[in-house]
């Protein structure tokens, strides 16, 4: 299975990465490489395999009670930060204004 | 042609928890900018999350009351998008497997009962807090916080069932009525603990496919969705009318302005890549916690309303406005059960409704200072007609600021009311009699002259009258003159 | 037998913290011995360590409490785990310099038992990679060919423990990180059964294969240490429920125990070094009273497609949260938030993170996730049964841990596929979430390490260590419960 230069692009659009232009056949050839050789898989027959899961199903839920030895506040939770200002954290002006 | 609206909406309530959907941050209004965060909510490298079980318990019971069907496994999914506000660049929710689906909402839209299909409830995690670009020195930026971020949050959809306005307001209100009914969320659309998105298209009247929808976001209030879905409706009338397609897009709604502006079409639209979130297990859903979810389900509050209806009397308006909360309708029943019910409504209805909005008292406020028991003593004085109209308002009003029982509150202000109405009438037909001027005067447009003629009952009285009760007894018998 | 003071890093991690209770040795020379000795003489070239401070290390020391199954004990761990006093960067340059302000539960519990964090081990970036070559540090080098990789991802606590700066480290296993670097320097190695210890902490790769693994010079050293970390974790939702299996019994022998021999895993592709430990190592576990049981196991390469495709799609989304907002690295010159990702993350991810993220995002991807993902998931299930099978006829299997010795750095940088297929044995454990542990098998004439590999039933950890014992003192029962470790057989400078 090969993929072309446009699915690169709009899968490294989606992942917020970006290729150079003189990079692109590269890596569409290395992706195709790879496909080639998970399509092995397509032989299979799975019809009575269930997708795996191995957390345990049984597994007791939180309670509802606060936990604050993890709680971190606004000066450690932006210590890290690249940017940060009064316990927010700064980016560029986010242009596009609506979680979707 | 005939167009008619196809409308679905998605509402997301937020739950009040005490703790986030998957950490043990708090959810509290008001903290300073990123105060409730740990690894899990910000999304550090290595944090992991765990299901908050209250969470759980009040999405069974939404899903119960709503007769969903619960699926006793499901799943949590990671439905992936990069947004500043969210914190792993995912958000953790559920997508095929879904805790509930199906059921109904009962609704009453201008006076007619219906049911709206749902399609879903599941249970999913909330973003943090992005602002408005602002400007530093030379730069633009947006600030980010997450205190929010974590907190957990029902998506209900409904199927697209939805055909008018009224009809989503309606729907909102009664979301919001069930969901304070259950004690899951507090339901305030400005604060955003209930907030809408609503799919719309249109399609000529007797088609059954279905035409291009949009999507409407930002509606947050309920008179925003029914005036957003408005304006969406006409527009998309207009651009039929006119010959051109609906084009499938996102659009924001500006309740400021009244106004619809395109944010996306459908070419820029998301690709998702929901996969099963592999760091939780299956959500597991005994039989036991469905009995327990059943057991903390209160009377809900359609059954509740046509219980009033039923069992006191009321008008299924009544019903509906007392039944608004859960508290509300409470304090009803304590004042009513036993006694004059439709005489409880009434003064709850009008006064304690009207104290509560002039004064901005929450419910509770008031009924600290009032409570039923006391509510009830001062309606069975008016039931037995111990209280003349007048009086029982005058009294209703120091109820709100003063302690004490209704005849110590009489006593406190000098007002004995054992000269009743009735005791009172010859008085004030004997004051009548000696002044025919004042009475011509009166008669004659000049109405000022009852004062006169009230001065003159009180003084007959000994000052024992209650004012309020001469003066109405005077207008009586001076409109029978008339 | 004693030793002088300055040979204490030649002792084993539970022969240690004996001397360090009973007051014999202090924690500070505990934790120093390697740093002066072993350090001195090989960090420059082998570069297994990616961070660490003296003073923090001292402090550390001098605050330790003395006691514990790890009593002193320092260790060394992968810098994909978190720790609040050095930095946690998955030898990434999009985490440069970032400081987790938590430790990792696994981090937690050493402490507690009286270990000493002494640093972080280098790594392939984000764990992606099995020869150390890609990371952010410049490759970790085999300390026993400098010219050879250490293998990877966990390439950095391997070698640490094989020149012996610490007795004990951990790593990460999400398809072979943990057990193809222990055959490479010849040390055990470690992947516990998937949910046994808790990934609170670790840097996620693929959250469905990942577990935290354990690098000894001494099959008691693994038990010791798995003992510690083992056990359910509140904070982790995907640990498994109940105590862990007791591996206090790693001394009580293999008699009766049976071994899976799947010689048609080994019928071509694989070194013949390689065959030879193995059945020098059948030979043993035989003289200890085992019993081998022949069996075709063939999972074949479809394993290898499975673990790429979950791998690479779980990766692409848990990797999604590097952004250059709340930490790490930020490309400072973009005009919005958006081209400040693509940016971010296209400066701060080496290549084959980025090919990976792109691999696992296709697999995502709408009108693919039937075709990839999923199906993915479903061989996973294939394989799973073809495990319950094998392990219905044995009590665990004897196999390679990687089909070649360590191979020359630079030698497969160029052919992912090549490199991906070199984890071929390994995968199969992460992919049915068993155990697997890596024993070392002797060496080539040039002391090239020779590793083997076992891997056994969900919790059959105690079995695997019975066997590893068994394995270590050369199939000989009466030396199976004496105290004194045999001499590991340490690098030499060429």
């Amino acid at each position: 299975m090969s993929i072309s230069r446009e699915e690169v692009q709009r899968v490294a659009e989606l992942a917020r990465l970006e290729i150079a232009a003189d990079a692109v056949d590269r890596v569409a050839a290395q992706l195709s490489g790879i496909l080639d050789f998970v399509a092995t898989l397509d032989a299979l027959d799975l019809g009575d395999c269930e997708p795996t899961a191995f957390a345990p199903a049984a597994a007791p839920l939180r309670a509802d009670v606060p936990d604050e030895s993890r709680r971190l506040g606004p000066e450690r939770a932006t210590a890290a930060a690249p940017a940060a200002e009064e316990g927010y954290f700064l980016v560029p002006p986010i242009v596009e204004n609506v979680n979707p | 042609m005939a167009y008619e609206a196809v409308i679905g909406l998605e509402c997301h309530i937020q739950l009040k928890t005490r703790t986030k959907m998957f950490c043990g941050c708090e959810v509290e209004f008001g903290r300073p900018a990123n105060w409730n965060t740990c690894p899990v909510c910000l999304g550090l490298p290595g944090a992991l999350p765990r299901t908050n079980i209250t969470a759980i318990a009040y999405a069974l019971r939404l899903g119960l009351a709503l007769g969903c069907d619960i699926r006793h496994e499901s799943v949590f999914a990671r439905k992936n998008y990069f947004y500043p506000d969210m914190p792993k660049n995912y958000q953790v929710t559920q997508y095929d497997l879904p805790l509930c689906e199906h059921g109904t909402l009962p609704v009453v839209v201008e006076g007619e009962s219906r049911t709206f299909e749902l399609m879903r409830i599941h249970c999913e995690e909330d973003a943090g807090k992005s602002f408005h670009p602002e400007r530093v020195g030379d730069r633009r930026i947006s600030r980010l916080e997450f205190n929010r971020a974590g907190t957990p949050l029902l998506e209900l959809v409904t199927e697209p069932v939805l055909r008018t306005p009224a009809e989503c307001a309606a729907f909102l209100t009664q979301l919001r009525k069930l969901v304070r009914a259950l004690g899951i969320s507090d339901g305030d659309m400005e604060k955003g603990q209930l907030r809408c998105d609503a799919n719309v298209s249109l399609r000529p009247v007797g088609q059954s496919a279905l035409g291009v929808k949009t999507e409407i976001k930002n509606l947050n209030s309920i008179k925003g969705v029914e005036k957003g879905v408005t304006a969406e409706i006409d527009r998309q009338r207009r651009e039929l009318e006119s010959g051109a397609r609906i084009v499938q897009a996102t659009l924001l709604y500006d309740a400021d302005h009244d106004k619809l502006a395109i944010m996306r079409t459908k070419e820029s639209a998301h690709d998702y890549r929901y996969f099963p979130e592999p760091d939780l297990p299956v959500l597991r859903v005994t039989d036991a916690d469905l009995d327990a979810a059943r057991a903390a389900l209160p009377e809900l509050p359609w059954v509740r309303e046509a219980r009033f209806v039923s069992q006191y009397g009321l008008p299924p308006y009544d019903a509906a406005v007392l039944g608004d909360s859960r508290e509300l309708a409470d304090y009803y029943e304590a004042c009513a059960r036993g006694g004059d019910a439709k005489l409880a409504s009434n003064w709850i209805m009008t006064e304690v409704l009207r104290v509560r909005n002039d004064r901005g008292w929450p419910l509770e406020k008031w009924a600290e200072q009032v409570p039923a028991p006391r509510m009830r003593a001062f309606l069975d004085k008016v039931a037995a007609k111990e209280l003349p109209g007048p009086v029982a308002k005058q009294v209703f009003a120091w109820m709100a600021d003063e302690a004490g029982s209704v005849d110590e509150l009489l006593a406190l202000h000098g007002i004995q009311v054992q000269g009743s109405a009735e005791d009172l009438r010859p008085l004030v037909l004997q004051v009548l009699d000696e002044n025919p001027g004042p009475v011509a005067q009166y008669l004659a447009g000049k109405t000022i002259t009852i004062g006169y003629l009230t001065g003159a009952v009180m003084k007959k009285s000994g000052g024992q009258a209650v004012p309020q009760v001469v003066q109405q007894l005077l207008a009586e018998e001076l409109a029978r003159r008339g | 037998m004693s030793r002088a003071p300055n040979e204490t890093w030649k002792l084993g991690a539970a022969a240690l913290a004996a001397r360090v209770r009973d007051g014999r040795v202090s924690v500070t020379d505990a934790v120093e011995s390697g740093w002066v000795g072993p350090a001195s003489m090989w960090e420059h070239d082998v570069n297994a360590v990616a961070h660490h401070d003296a003073e923090v290390r001292r402090e550390a020391a001098a605050g330790a409490s003395g006691q514990g199954p790890l009593a002193g004990v320092p260790v060394l761990v992968k810098d994909n785990l978190c720790t609040v006093e050095y930095p946690t960067t998955c030898a990434s340059r999009i985490l440069a310099g970032y400081r987790a302000p938590y430790d990792a539960t696994v981090i937690r519990r050493l402490r507690e038992a009286g270990a000493v964090i002494v640093g972080k081990g280098n790594m392939d970036e984000f764990a992606m990679g099995s020869s150390n070559e890609y990371s952010a540090y410049g490759p970790t080098r085999n300390p026993f060919d400098l010219s050879r990789v250490p293998g990877g991802s966990s390439g950095g606590p391997a070698a640490a423990v094989a020149y012996g700066l610490v007795p004990v480290a951990l790593g990460s296993d999400t398809g072979g990180s943990v057990r193809q670097p222990a055959s490479f320097c010849g040390v055990y190695g470690l992947k516990p059964t998937y949910g046994r210890l808790s990934r609170y902490g670790l840097v996620a790769f693929g959250s469905s294969l990942d577990q935290v693994g354990i690098f000894a010079r001494h099959a008691r050293d693994v038990a010791v240490t798995y003992a510690v970390l083992a056990g359910e974790d509140g904070y982790d939702a995907t640990t498994r429920l109940g105590p862990a299996p007791d591996v206090s019994t790693f001394a009580a022998g293999v008699k009766g125990l049976r071994f899976g021999w799947p010689a048609n895993l080994w019928a071509q592709g694989v070194d013949a070094a390689i065959v030879a430990a193995l059945e020098r190592s059948a030979i043993a576990l035989e003289r200890a009273g085992a019993v081998r049981v022949v069996l075709d196991f063939l999972p074949g390469t479809y394993g290898v497609a499975a673990y790429y495709l979950v791998a690479t799609a779980e990766a692409s989304s848990n990797l999604a949260r590097f952004d250059g907002v709340r930490y790490g690295f930020r490309h400072e010159e973009a005009a919005d938030v958006r081209a400040m990702y693509t940016r971010t993350r296209s400066e701060g991810f080496g290549p084959e993170v980025q090919r990976r993220i792109l691999l696992g995002t296709y697999a995502l991807s709408s009108g693919y996730y039937d075709a990839y993902y999923l199906k993915a998931q479903r061989a996973r299930t294939r394989i799973r049964r073809e495990f319950q099978s094998a392990f219905a006829q044995c009590d665990f299997m004897l196999l390679p841990a990687a089909p070649s010795l360590a191979f020359k750095v630079g030698e497969k940088t160029d052919d992912p596929l090549a490199m991906y297929l070199s984890d071929v044995f390994t995968i199969g454990a992460n992919l049915a979430g068993i155990p697997g542990l890596t024993v070392p098998a002797g060496r080539t004439s040039e002391n090239l390490p020779v590793g083997v590999q076992m891997l056994g039933p969900e919790d059959s950890e105690p079995n695997l260590l019975r066997a590893a014992r068994a394995l270590e003192v050369g199939g000989d029962v009466a030396l199976l419960s004496t105290d004194e470790d045999p001499e590991f057989v340490w690098p030499t400078k060429r």
